[in-house]
């Protein structure tokens, strides 16, 4: 086993993958919890779908696919939160439109352009090898970026997660705390949504937090566990995806997916 | 000089007024008890008070030193706060938010200040507990010293006793007069049960979509009124 992890580290690609994968799954754990609680679990997704027509725009038209994806998928983001607070249509139901209504957009885009090829699958399904080098800067960039706003951003982080009626009437810009999670979000998504793929990513961003909360009460050990399941879930993950050549975002998934019923059975347990 | 104005205060929902011409002053220390039957503007009014809502006609001014953002708040439950994992100490200390200004993290002070809120209202050893593993009335004790750390001045209560039980209720009730006599804490408090809650009271503000009385408790008790209104509760 520890000849096959020295042989997996000895190509670049992966190490790049482990590097940009770790700090994502960091952020996404961070945010997961706030977005969970905050009932916005289906965010990731709707941002995800949404990040999926960025980069088909982006592949068709030769741009950085980042470049493109990101300040895209922060517009849809805001817009999301606006149409949450203004009530006509609720949360969940935007976030639906928002999803399918992107998904067609990328799928027309891409079947009118080149067909459905081995890109397109690889933005649907993720893979490991989608990272090129100034990705990866711009990944690593961009996650400490978010690692550190959020670290500064805690208590407030905490307070609109948990009251933002009182957060708000204390004089806590609640409106900028929440575009400040929902931007966060975006830029976590369209990081991860390369290695993880479209359909994944939400995954990323739910199961580390929702299985911390089994474990824990109280915020600040649900963020810490919830960072430390998502990382230790995405190297098992990974590595399980090298050994058998499985695909790297469901392989990551399934092992999220094993942690979460481990800790349901051990709360189930705990609360007889 | 008054802590809280309210001048001609008017508001709507999209275009639709709701709660007209409401005028009153609060003076430092006084007890206000807002009544009205459902629908009558009660929530509103909280809101515009929190700034939470804009009126659209008139104006709501705080003076003596309040400031706006200093008026301790404890809302009524909602369902998200509870399953929420999080200690009582992180609740209580996420009221001292807004003395932190641009500090991002709070300091030995802030602390100092949420146990002693804690001490005070006699739950200091719940303080590593889970707040969703708490009593309903407990809950509510941690949200007012939430709400005792935002403030030293004016406390607003929303329903604060919805959903307790009638010993709970009384227990909260007696500490909210001890803030207010012993503290000389301003508190406005909008309720249902209209015998207790007006028990401590020394003003009343009556609404039904616009000001139907305000006053001292003692001219409230000798109106139309507040007699149909205080035994209404009892139908023969």
């Amino acid at each position: 086993m520890i000849q096959n992890i020295m042989d997996m580290f000895s190509y670049s690609f992966m190490i790049r993958a482990l590097i940009v994968g770790i700090l994502v799954s960091l952020c996404s754990a961070l945010l997961g919890t706030s977005l969970v609680l905050k009932r916005y679990s289906m965010i990731g997704d709707g941002l995800s779908h949404v990040g999926f027509a960025a980069l088909a725009i982006a592949y068709v038209s030769n741009l950085t696919p980042l470049a493109i994806a990101i300040p895209i998928c922060v517009l849809a983001a805001f817009l999301l939160l606006r149409m949450n607070e203004s009530n006509k249509i609720k949360g969940d139901a935007a976030t639906a439109l928002m999803c399918s209504g992107a998904l067609a957009v990328g799928v027309m885009t891409v079947s009118l352009t080149t067909g459905m090829n081995t890109d397109v699958c690889n933005y649907m399904f993720g893979s490991i090898l989608a990272m090129s080098k100034s990705d990866v800067r711009i990944s690593i960039g961009l996650s400490i970026v978010v690692l550190i706003l959020y670290i500064l951003f805690y208590p407030r982080i905490f307070a609109v997660t948990f009251d933002e009626t009182f957060a708000k009437a204390t004089g806590t810009k609640s409106d900028f705390y929440n575009m400040i999670i929902a931007l966060l979000t975006a830029i976590t998504v369209v990081l991860g949504m390369r290695m993880m793929g479209t359909l994944l990513i939400s995954s990323l961003l739910v199961f580390p937090s929702l299985s911390a909360m089994r474990i824990c009460k109280t915020f600040k050990s649900v963020t810490i566990v919830a960072v430390i399941i998502s990382v230790i879930c995405f190297c098992v993950g990974v590595y399980i995806s090298y050994q058998y050549s499985a695909p790297t975002g469901s392989s990551i998934v399934i092992v999220n997916m094993v942690v979460f019923l481990i800790c349901l059975v051990y709360e189930k347990r705990k609360e007889r | 000089m008054s802590v809280l104005t309210c001048k001609d205060v008017s508001f709507s929902y999209e275009g639709k007024e709701v709660l007209t011409r409401v005028n009153f002053e609060l003076n430092q220390g006084e007890y206000l008890c807002i009544l009205g039957e459902n629908g009558s503007g009660k929530s509103t009014l909280m809101k515009g008070i929190l700034n939470l809502k804009k009126p659209s006609a008139g104006q709501i001014q705080t003076g003596d030193g309040l400031s706006q953002t200093e008026i301790g708040y404890l809302p009524q439950q909602t369902q998200i706060q509870r399953d929420f994992p999080a200690s009582v100490m992180e609740v209580v200390l996420s009221g001292r938010l807004n003395q932190c200004g641009k500090r991002p993290f709070y300091n030995r002070e802030d602390r100092k200040i949420a146990l002693q809120k804690l001490k005070q209202l006699g739950i200091l050893p719940l303080k590593g507990k889970c707040y969703r593993e708490l009593s309903g009335g407990q809950q509510q004790r941690v949200l007012l010293a939430r709400a005792l750390c935002a403030t030293k001045k004016m406390l607003l209560l929303d329903e604060p006793v919805a959903g307790l039980d009638p010993i709970m209720t009384v227990e909260l009730y007696n500490i909210v007069k001890e803030l207010n006599q012993k503290d000389n804490i301003t508190v406005i408090m909008v309720s249902h049960d209209v015998q207790l809650a007006t028990a401590h009271a020394t003003h009343i503000l009556q609404l039904g979509n616009s000001q139907l009385f305000f006053g001292t408790m003692g001219e409230y008790m000798n109106t139309e009124l507040g007699v149909r209104f205080m035994t209404g509760g009892e139908r023969k």
